[in-house]
C-alpha cells in the first residue's frame, strides 16, 4: 500500500492524534492543573479546525471504502466551527464545581470521538464504514447526554437517547440487509449498479431512509428529541442540534443523489410529504414551549424540515444550499443556545417567563438573542435569510411550488414564536428580573463569533461562491 | 446452506424476530427487557446478512463480515445502556420506565 495515500485522512488522523495526546494528558497532568485541561483542548481543536480550510486532493482509500472530495472536507470543516463554537461556549460549564475536575477529559474525549465517527459517516464508501462511523457518532452522545451523574433528568436523556439511536441503527440495518440483497454488494460503487427497484429494494431502502430520519429527527421520528435536549446537559444539547444533525443531513443528501439516483421518484415524494410534516409539526409544538431547551428542540426540529427542500432538488445547487444554510443554522442555533447556557450557568432559569426584563439587567445578551432569533426565523438583513432563500430557491427550481408555499406560510407562523421570546426580553417587565452578570471571556468570544457569522454570512457573497465551488 | 431450507423461509423468520424485539421495545416496562428486546431485533438482523450472504451472493463475504461488526456494536450499546440504567438505577432505585418521567411533553 502507498502510505503518502494516507495523507487524505488528514482530518480523522489529526483528530486521532488529538484523541491520543487527551488520553496521554489525562494520565500525565498533575490533578491539581487538571482546570488547564479544557484551554489546552480548545487550542488543540482550533489547531485542528484551521488545518481542515487548508486544501487537499480527493482520492479514495482502502478499495474504496473511504473516499474523500472538496465537498466533504467542506463539511467536515462546518462540523469543525459547530463543534469549536460549543467548545468555547462549554468552556465554563465543564470547570464548574459540581461537574468534578477528574471528569474534565471524559467531556472532550467523548465530544472528539463523536466528531470522528461523523467524519468517517461522511466519508464512508460502503456501508460498513458508514455504520461504523453512525455508531461511533452516537454512542458517545448518550453517555455524554448522561454526562451529570447526580441529575435524574440527565440519566433519562441518556437512556432516552441511547435506545432510541439503537432502535433507529436495528431499523437501518435490516433496510441494508435487504438493499444487501438486491443489490449483492456493500460498497455503493458496486451497489449502484447492482440495484433495481423491485419490492424488496424499495422496502429496504425505506427502512434505511426511516432509521436515519431518526438521526435527523424528521416528524414521524422525533419522539425522543425534546426529552433528550431537555434532560441533557445544554453543551451536549447544542452538539447534538448542530453538529450530530449536520452530519446525518450531509450523509442523507450524498446517500441520495449518490446511491438511490434509481429510486428518485419514491424518495421525492417521501420529502416532500415529511419535510411539510415535520415543518408544519416543528412549529405547532413549539409554540407551546416554556422551557427554553424545548423551545429550542421543536425550533431545531422544524428546520430540519427546512433543510429537507434542498436535498429534494438533488442537484449542485440544492447540496450548495444545503451546506450553506447548515453553516448559517450552526451560527443562528449556537448563538441562542450560549445565551441560554450563559443564563443557566450565572442563574439556573431556564423557562421563558424567567426571560423577562433581560434587555433591562443585560443588554448585550439579549440583542445577540435577538440577532439568533431573527436569523433562525430568516427575517431579511440576518443570514437566515438567505439561507433558507437558496433552500426555497432551489426546491422553486425543481418545480415544487406548492411545498415552497407551504413552507413560506411555516416561516410566518415560527416568526411568531421567535418574537415571543424577544417581547419577552425586550417588552416585559419582571418583578425580580435576571441580575445583571459578566460571562467568561470564551464564551463572550464565541457569542462574537456567532454574531459575527449572523452579520457577515448573508452580505458577503463570497461565502457562497466559495461553497459553490467547492460542491460543483 | 442448510438442506430444503430456501432463503425465503429464512427471510421470513429474521424479520418476525426483528418485529418480536420492535414489539417488545415498544411495550416492555422494564429498561432490561427493552435492551433484550433491542439484542433481538440486532441479531435478527445479523442472522439476514449471513443468509443473505450465504444464499444469495456467495462469491463474498461483506455480509458475514458485517454481521461479526453487528454484534460487536451491539455489546458497545448495551455496555453504555447498562452503564445508564446503573446509575440512574442508583438516584431513582427503579429500572421502571413508568418511574422515568421527569421529561415530558
Amino acid at each position: 500500500m502507498d502510505w503518502q495515500k494516507l495523507i487524505l485522512m488528514r482530518d480523522e488522523l489529526s483528530l486521532t492524534v488529538l484523541l491520543l495526546l487527551l488520553l496521554v494528558l489525562e494520565i500525565a497532568m498533575d490533578s491539581r492543573r487538571k482546570h488547564q485541561l479544557p484551554t489546552i483542548a480548545l487550542a488543540l481543536f482550533a489547531l485542528h479546525t484551521a488545518l481542515g480550510f487548508l486544501p487537499l486532493a480527493s482520492g479514495h482509500l482502502f478499495g474504496g471504502m473511504f473516499h474523500t472530495t472538496p465537498m466533504l472536507q467542506l463539511m467536515k470543516s462546518i462540523l469543525n466551527i459547530g463543534l469549536l463554537l460549543v467548545l468555547l461556549q462549554a468552556h465554563a460549564y465543564v470547570r464548574s464545581e459540581w461537574v468534578g475536575r477528574e471528569r474534565i477529559t471524559e467531556f472532550y474525549f467523548l465530544l472528539f470521538s463523536s466528531l470522528l465517527g461523523a467524519y468517517f459517516m461522511i466519508s464512508a464508501g460502503d456501508f460498513l464504514m458508514f455504520y461504523l462511523g453512525l455508531e461511533l457518532a452516537s454512542l458517545p452522545v448518550a453517555a455524554l447526554a448522561a454526562y451529570e451523574l447526580s441529575r435524574q433528568r440527565s440519566a433519562e436523556a441518556g437512556i432516552k437517547l441511547v435506545l432510541s439511536a439503537a432502535l433507529a441503527s436495528g431499523v437501518l440495518l435490516l433496510g441494508i440487509s435487504f438493499l444487501y440483497a438486491t443489490g449483492g454488494s456493500m460498497y455503493f460503487e458496486d451497489l449502484q449498479k447492482g440495484l433495481s427497484p423491485n419490492v424488496l429494494s424499495v422496502l429496504g431502502f425505506l427502512f434505511f431512509f426511516s432509521g436515519l430520519s431518526f438521526k435527523i429527527s424528521l416528524v414521524p421520528f422525533h419522539f425522543w428529541t425534546a426529552d433528550v435536549y431537555e434532560g441533557a446537559p445544554i453543551s451536549v444539547t447544542s452538539y447534538l442540534s448542530v453538529v450530530s444533525k449536520g452530519a446525518a443531513v450531509f450523509v442523507l443528501g450524498i446517500l441520495l443523489v449518490q446511491l438511490f439516483p434509481l429510486y428518485a421518484d419514491i424518495w421525492r415524494e417521501i420529502l416532500v410529504v415529511i419535510a411539510i410534516l415535520t415543518m408544519t409539526l416543528g412549529n405547532l409544538f413549539a409554540l407551546r414551549q416554556t422551557n427554553m431547551k424545548r423551545f429550542l428542540a421543536f425550533s431545531s426540529i422544524a428546520q430540519a424540515g427546512f433543510i429537507l427542500l434542498g436535498l429534494l432538488a438533488g442537484d449542485s445547487r440544492g447540496m450548495t444550499a444545503v451546506l450553506y444554510f447548515v453553516l448559517i443554522y450552526a451560527f443562528s442555533n449556537l448563538a441562542a443556545f450560549g445565551v441560554v447556557q450563559a443564563i443557566a450557568l450565572h442563574t439556573g432559569k431556564e423557562t421563558m417567563s424567567e426571560y423577562e426584563g433581560l434587555y433591562r439587567s443585560n443588554p448585550r445578551l439579549s440583542l445577540v438573542m435577538l440577532l439568533a432569533m431573527f436569523s433562525l426565523a430568516g427575517v431579511p438583513p440576518v443570514a437566515g435569510f438567505f439561507g433558507k432563500f437558496f433552500l426555497f430557491m432551489s426546491a422553486a427550481g425543481a418545480g415544487y411550488y406548492g411545498l415552497v408555499l407551504v413552507a413560506v406560510i411555516n416561516v410566518v407562523i415560527s416568526l411568531y414564536y421567535y418574537l415571543l421570546v424577544i417581547r419577552a426580553m425586550f417588552l416585559r417587565k419582571s418583578e425580580q428580573p435576571i441580575a445583571h452578570f459578566v460571562s467568561d471571556l470564551p464564551m463572550r468570544i464565541s457569542l462574537v463569533l456567532c454574531v459575527a457569522g449572523i452579520l457577515f454570512l448573508g452580505l458577503y457573497s463570497p461565502v457562497y461562491e466559495w461553497v459553490l465551488g467547492l460542491v460543483l | 446452506m442448510i438442506e430444503g431450507v430456501s432463503i425465503q423461509e429464512i427471510m421470513a423468520v429474521s424479520v418476525i424476530l426483528f418485529f418480536i424485539g420492535v414489539y417488545g421495545f415498544l411495550t416492555r416496562r422494564n429498561l432490561i427487557s427493552i435492551l433484550i428486546s433491542l439484542d433481538l431485533l440486532l441479531n435478527a438482523v445479523a442472522l439476514n446478512m449471513a443468509a443473505i450472504n450465504r444464499y444469495l451472493h456467495p462469491d463474498n463475504f461483506q455480509g458475514h463480515f458485517f454481521a461479526v461488526f453487528i454484534i460487536a456494536v451491539a455489546a458497545a450499546e448495551v455496555a453504555v445502556a447498562i452503564a445508564i440504567i446503573v446509575d440512574l438505577y442508583r438516584l431513582i432505585h427503579s429500572v421502571d420506565v413508568e418511574e422515568v418521567d421527569k421529561l415530558k411533553y
